[in-house]
């Protein structure tokens, strides 16, 4: 890889210690509306907790502390994590605490945990994320809110009669949760309709990585690969959203959903887009030491993680392409280049955003003039990508996808070690709303 | 499952009525607690040998025993050995091992008549026997076997929630071996509460005693297959409760209710589908990485396809045999083949009545089960070299949700054909498999107990 125009700082104190995954537990995901349309975000949290509990023997076990986060939240969940330790079979002393950073949410828990492990400050972590959109907050109008405050402020009868007569009968229309870019007004799906057009990917390659998505996850539920790395939650045993009979033909009937005020052709369908899935995960984390003392295999070592964020909302770059930036940085830091990546996984929010993403890193003019490089970042093979399938199959409860791809790259990382011996690395890269990124190496522990 | 009838006559005007017709009248049955005492009251050892004096020293003989002791640890009962007048014994036994022609028997026997219109609810007879051979004298051999016909007899003759039950010794069996004592005390406590009429052959005194009664499981590492709800459910609670280190093994799509046991027993859930060719690698990989070892393997995991074999296809015959035969098989194999099951293991595995009687509808069960029976027979000599064993359950009607969906009607006739006249509870059918995973039933080898309430079908 060419030099970058500053040298990077020297990597990782020698004070540090390894931070290790050790497994992980998910419920299935659920398209919205199905089967968990009645499961609050802590019922979900609480199941994916017990069902890591019961495969790890974890039963009034104190954890470090538990951190994870949902992305669409109640207010009465200010406290989600603890109150979902509270409910399951984890010790009741296991403190807790909430993240929040969009779609990064899962991978930021795995990030921060690992941290406080390589640090001494923790033993053990459980790291993870849940989000419903069928369960999902619904606010009162922000006149009416104003209004119902102001009543309960004012005094006398005349007051109250006042305030009340400010309101409106459209004020009383509730205020539907809302993943819109509050600057932009756009929708995520309309930001990467921008991004697919500015990239020029076709709709073609949007439905073959969407296919080879669906073949994977169903491949790998097929040889029970998720027969300890999920535990099924109110019926559903496997993820609602995989189509394992899908075709590239099924996929090209699909009308465009995204996209379709734009001069070029809108290619962004249902069908190469993630649904709105309900779903929690969750990824137990530890030192050698808590390791050992508890019987466990250690899986991966989280070795480095690196944020960016983009202006979208000014420059050039599309809502979902920090990660493009996040990723040479991060490679660099460590001395390693895509090709010395065993595993990349990238987060399919949508087909475009892993195409885009790739074809960035592809691109001379890119590499030059935006990652400061002599030419282009370089190229992910095909085949080491997202080999167990992702978003587009399991579908993507937000917070709770950074937990599912950092479990299931850890276990393939842990066999192909087994298999071969030899150092393998895996590259995590989770694109979030705000223009966020946030990317993460693991490497066979 | 609630047993209305069974309420409905054990309480007020109900229970009344219910003499005056002459109706069915189960009693609830005295179930196992840990720290209650193992029996409610006296018990009568009859018997003149030096076995009936051995067997009673251990019964009276005071608890914890001094260390370093040659003599056995005592149950510290109030052992009786004539029959006092106007005495409620909580439990009879027998002890018949020196008869030798059917005259003898008249003596035990008749004192036993004696005491049995004052027996305790829950009581217990436990008759102490030899096994007949084709090599004993004809008399010798008629007596033993008139032990098999007077128990079974007897069995059914009992009210009030007690049972008869027989621990028969093969020839050089000590009366004091482990096994004999395990399946003694077995029999008295309210463990065996739905166990009725049944002859348990000792056959080597091989095993222990356990270091305690309460936890003759400490230590130990089972595994329980089918375990995420009824039986298994309730064989990983019993066998945790008895100090077990539990891995609870049900299909992935039954985790849920898996995740459930494994953390209501403080184990570890390992989602896994028996008929897996890998299976047994999988399961003793999973039971020495995170518990260090495997000591116990309970076989419970197991499916109905009913179908009258006229009716029956390839597929609902196969998945039967499949989950509930060679899944079991194919995991033994694996097992004693790997080296790493051979302190002492004990395999345990869920038969059922049908194996033994037939059902009508159930061809292909009763032939996987009959299967079960007669695998643990020949499997089990292959364990004895490791101070192991391998033994069979076979449960009669069960309250769980299996048999809640039998017509309501035929459920109520299928509940009252056995002597104890209801159904029996998982824990009962936990409470044998128990008592066939622990140190002291070492020198049972390949047999197969029924826990049935003594069903009037079969044997």
């Amino acid at each position: 890889m060419a030099p970058s125009p500053r040298k990077p700082p020297t990597p990782t104190a020698p004070t540090t210690r390894r931070a290790l995954v050790l497994g992980g537990n998910r419920i299935p995901f659920a398209r919205a509306g199905g089967a968990y349309a009645h499961a609050s975000n802590q019922d979900m949290l609480t199941a994916a907790l017990d069902g890591l509990v019961a495969r790890y023997g974890l039963q009034g076990e104190r954890i470090g502390e538990v951190a994870a986060g949902a992305v669409l939240k109640h207010s009465r969940d200010f406290n989600l994590t603890r109150e979902s330790v509270l409910g399951s079979a984890l010790s009741p002393t296991t403190p807790a605490y909430d993240v929040q950073q969009a779609c990064a949410t899962g991978l930021e828990s795995v990030v921060g945990l690992a941290n406080k492990i390589r640090l001494g400050q923790l033993e053990s972590g459980i790291a993870g994320g849940v989000d419903t959109t069928s369960d999902a907050p619904i606010a009162v109008s922000d006149r009416l809110r104003r209004t119902l405050l102001d009543l309960s402020r004012a005094k006398t009868v005349g007051q109250r009669v006042a305030v009340a007569a400010r309101l409106r009968p459209k004020d009383l229309a509730p205020a539907a949760p809302r993943t819109d870019e509050p600057r932009t007004g756009l929708s995520m799906g309309e930001h990467q309709a921008l991004t697919t057009a500015q990239w020029g990917i076709t709709r073609e390659a949007q439905d073959e990585l969407a296919l080879a998505s669906h073949q994977r996850l169903a491949a790998a539920w097929d040889a029970g690969f998720f027969d300890d790395l999920v535990t099924p939650f109110r019926g559903q045993t496997r993820d609602g959203n995989l189509r394992a009979d899908t075709s590239l033909e099924k996929l090209a009937k699909l009308r465009p959903a995204f996209g379709l005020g734009l001069d070029t052709p809108a290619t962004m369908t249902a069908g190469n887009s993630t649904p709105l899935t309900d779903g929690a995960s969750t990824v137990l984390l530890g030192s050698d030491e808590w390791a050992a003392a508890h019987d466990l295999t250690p899986l991966a070592v989280v070795v480095d993680a690196e944020a960016a964020a983009v202006d979208f909302v000014h420059g050039v770059d599309g809502l979902l392409m920090a990660p493009v930036f996040a990723v040479p940085r991060l490679l660099a830091r460590n001395g390693l280049t895509l090709d010395d990546l065993d595993y990349v996984e990238i987060h399919e929010a949508f087909a475009s955003t892993v195409l885009t993403t790739l074809a960035a890193w592809e691109s001379d003019q890119f590499g030059k003039e935006r990652l400061g490089l002599d030419g282009a970042f370089g190229t992910v093979d095909r085949a080491r990508l997202n080999v167990h399938g992702s978003s587009l199959a399991a579908g993507h409860p937000f917070a709770a996808t950074g937990g599912r791809i950092v479990a299931t790259v850890s276990k393939e990382l842990h066999r192909r070690k087994q298999a071969e011996g030899r150092p393998v690395r895996a590259l995590v890269s989770v694109c979030a709303a705000g223009g966020l990124g946030l990317t993460a190496i693991l490497e066979a522990a | 499952m609630t047993d209305t009838y069974l309420n409905l006559v054990n309480s007020g005007v109900t229970k009344k009525l219910a003499q005056q017709l002459g109706l069915p009248q189960p009693a609830p049955l005295r179930r196992y607690r840990a720290g209650t005492p193992l029996v409610d009251g006296p018990v009568l050892v009859l018997g003149r040998g030096k076995d009936a004096d051995a067997l009673a020293a251990v019964l009276a003989g005071p608890a914890g025993g001094a260390p370093g002791s040659t003599v056995l640890d005592g149950w510290d009962l109030d052992v009786h050995r004539h029959a006092s007048p106007d005495t409620r014994y909580a439990a009879v036994v027998v002890v018949l091992t020196d008869v030798e022609h059917p005259d003898q028997l008249a003596g035990p026997v008749l004192a036993t008549a004696g005491v049995l219109r004052g027996l305790a609810r829950g009581g217990r007879v436990v008759t102490v026997s030899r096994e007949a051979t084709p090599d004993d004298a004809p008399a010798l051999a008629a007596a033993r076997q008139g032990v098999d016909g007077l128990l079974r007899s007897l069995a059914k003759e009992l009210r009030g929630g007690a049972t008869g039950n027989g621990v028969v010794l093969r020839e050089g069996v000590p009366v004091t071996a482990p096994s004999t004592l395990g399946a003694v005390r077995f029999f008295l406590s309210a463990r065996s509460a739905f166990v009725d009429g049944q002859l348990l052959t000792v056959d080597s005194d091989a095993g222990a005693l356990p270091a305690s009664w309460d936890r003759p499981l400490e230590g130990r590492v089972a595994v329980v297959t089918g375990a995420a709800r009824g039986i298994g459910a309730s064989i990983a609670a019993t066998l945790a409760r008895d100090g077990a280190t539990v891995v609870a093994v049900d299909v992935p799509a039954a985790g849920e209710q898996l995740a459930a046991v494994a953390n209501r027993v403080h184990g570890t859930a390992l989602q896994l589908d028996v008929t897996a060719q890998d299976a047994g690698a999988r399961i003793l990989a999973h039971a020495l990485q995170r518990h260090g070892r495997l000591d116990v393997v309970v076989h419970n995991a197991g499916i109905t396809r009913d179908k009258l074999l006229a009716n029956m296809t390839p597929d609902k015959w196969d998945s039967v045999l499949a989950v509930n035969i060679a899944s079991q098989l194919r995991i033994n194999e694996a097992l004693l083949t790997s080296g790493d099951f051979a302190d002492e293991p004990r395999i345990v595995s869920l038969a059922s009545t049908s194996g033994i009687a037939g059902n009508r509808g159930q061809t292909n069960y009763a032939a996987s089960k009959g299967g079960v029976i007669g695998m643990v027979r020949a499997t089990a000599p292959l364990l004895v070299p490791f101070g192991g064993t391998a033994n069979a359950v076979a449960p009669g009607f069960i309250e769980t949700e299996m048999t809640a969906r039998i017509p309501a009607l035929t459920r109520q006739v299928a509940r009252r054909l056995n002597s104890l006249q209801q159904g029996g509870q998982p824990v009962d059918v936990a409470e044998a498999v128990a008592f066939l995973a622990s140190p002291a039933a070492g020198g049972i080898v390949g047999r197969t107990l029924r826990v049935c309430g003594q069903n009037m079908v079969g044997q």
